[in-house]
């Protein structure tokens, strides 16, 4: 994408000034064509964006009159046990989510990149759970997770395990919610990771296998470094997911009897909606929302710059 | 180059130094190998079948729960005991104890159409926005498409709040109807009248792999920007416009944020909402008496329409994900 913006205009056009097109039919033209980008970003993107960052220094609910009160709602979410106890639960279960997705991901990919055209039906099998709507993953959750008769535990018994609570127990609902959600759904990053690994070149390997190289060790100083674009992608996108995890939790723990689910489900994206749309505390929600935000910022900057040492781009030395 | 010159002469090194089997070595070899390799060939489609078991194992529970009766619902059986296929019809009419009749028919239509109404609007709009980033050179364009990609970073979260407060500005999250369309509904599908950042992003890859030599030559005969665009761009660009098409649908077809926000009268739902109403309605941990079964027939039928549609439309879906994953 970088390659064909930058070709595009030569040394000659590239000396122009950025106004100096507006005079073209061609701009208009265009223009016209982005028209309907241009406004919803305003109406729905951008705007809102700055409306949201406003509304977060006041106590703006519908209800009642407004008041400007500063950083007062940042205060109140620094101070908020709540806040503590959603941020802990949705770190968790990201740092658990991910890990175990591009993990088993990537085991899947492999073992799909060995098995020729048979590849095909595989791919389409693990595809299958990432079509399941997020209500219906949680509702699946809520009963193959189920304690004394979910079929997980049923298993599990097979093997002489007693399986935990998932649902209940606080130890375990987040590693049960990790391997419904991330695990169960990893089909997409299987693809992503299968397309990557065929672009492997296979005299790569017929290199590493002449210097002495064994399986393990072609593995990790040819495949990792090959893929390793595809894995920061796959890293990347899951952890501003895992981040913002609402639907299968949402539903398996929240209802209008439980407005905050329990003290271990409680996820921080459900926790700004519960308190924008069911108590309407618009003001306290969005300084909640730009938290979020800046965590997702800080969290994909960390990634990006730990990439710079990690991922290997072709062409590029 | 240097190593595969090298590697004959080092396969013939050993060879030389034992005269009688020199003949036999090679075949041998090679039938060992490949003896070895259908075990390993074999151990590696063992692995995956047990994968592939464990993968739709949940599926496969929970069409056989939907159709147990009650009590045997969690008697983890593949084949149910005794066939209760009417689960499916309590979906429809209730189950006889609750005085609540979901209207899940209308959940179900009301699903279908804003899911195809979203998926055609986002589809032509992201292909225009798309369109005019690859074909025009204006000024500013760097600078606007990376506001696109910025925008596929933005977490949802952040512009909740003063969308729905828009909305409510201009009453589309009250009752009543706008152009034979119910106003609350609106939220879910109007958006994408304006475009998507994905599917721009998506779109604009393809249009930009079409020879520009192709639209110079329509140009000639005479054809404006907008018939370039509909009678050249459009139809080349048909397998990339799939792809944004069935994402879409399945998008549009599991959201529960929006369907949880804007739409209050019950006749309004979505599957996604209804089947949370379902759950909390049959469920125990909010006062229900448990019928799990009709839960499960529920869920399976908003499952459904997106495993045909997964099979109709597998290789777009394989091909967008590929797509996606290529430029990370």
């Amino acid at each position: 994408m970088a390659t064909a913006t930058a070709t595009a205009p030569g040394p000659r056009v590239r000396a122009r000034r950025w106004f100096s097109g507006f005079g073209d039919r061609d701009t208009w033209a265009a223009f016209a064509f982005l028209s309907p980008w241009l406004f919803g970003f305003v109406v729905f993107t951008s705007g809102p964006m700055i409306a949201s960052l406003i509304i977060s220094f006041t106590d703006y609910s519908i209800i009642q009159t407004t008041h400007n009160v500063g950083l007062e709602n940042y205060r109140a979410a620094y101070h908020d046990p709540q806040v503590r106890t959603a941020l802990r639960n949705t770190f968790v279960y990201t740092l658990m989510s991910v890990p175990a997705h591009v993990i088993v991901a990537l085991w899947l990919a492999s073992l799909l990149a060995r098995v020729g055209r048979a590849a095909g039906f595989f791919r389409t099998v693990f595809y299958l759970p990432v079509m399941s709507p997020g209500v219906a993953t949680g509702i699946l959750y809520l009963l193959i997770f189920n304690g004394s008769y979910g079929l997980l535990n049923e298993a599990l018994r097979w093997f002489h395990i007693t399986g935990p609570f998932w649902t209940t127990d606080p130890l375990w609902v987040k590693p049960g919610l990790a391997l419904m959600i991330s695990v169960w759904g990893v089909g997409a990053s299987v693809v992503i990771f299968l397309a990557a690994l065929k672009g492997v070149p296979q005299h790569l390997y017929e290199a590493a296998a002449m210097d002495g190289a064994g399986k393990w060790r072609q593995f990790r100083d040819v495949t990792l470094p090959m893929i390793s674009p595809a894995i920061f992608f796959v890293v990347i996108i899951n952890t501003i997911a895992g981040l913002q995890t609402f639907d299968q939790v949402y539903t398996a723990f929240f209802n209008a009897s439980t407005p905050y689910g329990t003290s271990a489900s409680l996820m921080y994206a459900i926790y700004i909606f519960q308190e924008a749309f069911t108590l309407f505390k618009f003001g306290y929600a969005s300084a909640l929302a730009w938290v979020l935000f800046a965590i997702i910022g800080v969290i994909t900057a960390i990634q990006i710059v730990a990439s710079r040492r990690f991922v290997y781009y072709e062409g590029q030395r | 180059m240097s190593s595969s010159n090298a590697s004959p002469a080092q396969a013939q090194g050993p060879a030389q130094a034992i005269p009688p089997t020199p003949p036999f070595t090679p075949a041998r070899r090679l039938s060992l190998r490949s003896t070895a390799g259908g075990v390993r060939k074999a151990i590696y489609f063992a692995i995956l079948a047990g994968c592939v078991v464990i993968f739709t194992y949940p599926f496969l529970w929970a069409v056989s729960a939907s159709f147990k009766p009650r009590p045997e619902v969690f008697d983890n059986a593949l084949i149910p005991h005794n066939w209760h296929p009417s689960n499916y019809l309590d979906v429809f009419r209730g189950v006889a104890a609750t005085a609540y009749k979901a209207p899940f028919a209308s959940w179900l239509w009301n699903s279908l159409w804003i899911g195809v109404l979203a998926a055609v609007t986002v589809t032509i709009s992201s292909a225009l926005v798309a369109f005019g980033f690859a074909y025009f050179r204006f000024p500013l364009r760097n600078f606007f498409f990376g506001c696109v990609l910025a925008t596929m970073m933005l977490p949802g979260v952040v512009t909740l709040v003063p969308t729905y407060l828009l909305w409510n500005k201009i009453h589309f999250t009250g009752p009543g109807t706008f152009l034979f369309l119910s106003k609350n509904q609106y939220p879910l599908w109007a958006p994408n009248l304006f475009g998507s950042a994905f599917y721009i992003f998506l779109l604009r890859q393809f249009f930009l792999g079409i020879p520009r030599e192709l639209f110079e030559a329509s140009r000639m005969d005479g054809d404006n920007y907008w018939t370039m665009f509909w009678r050249i761009a459009a139809p080349l660009a048909r397998p990339a416009m799939i792809v944004t098409f069935v994402f879409e649908f399945k998008a549009s077809w599991t959201e529960l944020q929006k369907a949880i926000i804007y739409l209050r009268a019950d006749q309004t739902f979505t599957i996604p909402r209804g089947l949370k109403v379902l759950l909390d309605l049959y469920g125990p941990s909010a006062g229900g008496q448990g019928d799990y079964q009709v839960i499960i027939a529920g869920t399976v039928l908003a499952t459904l329409p997106m495993i045909i549609i997964f099979f109709l439309g597998q290789r777009y879906f394989v091909e967008g994900i590929a797509t996606q994953g290529r430029k990370g």
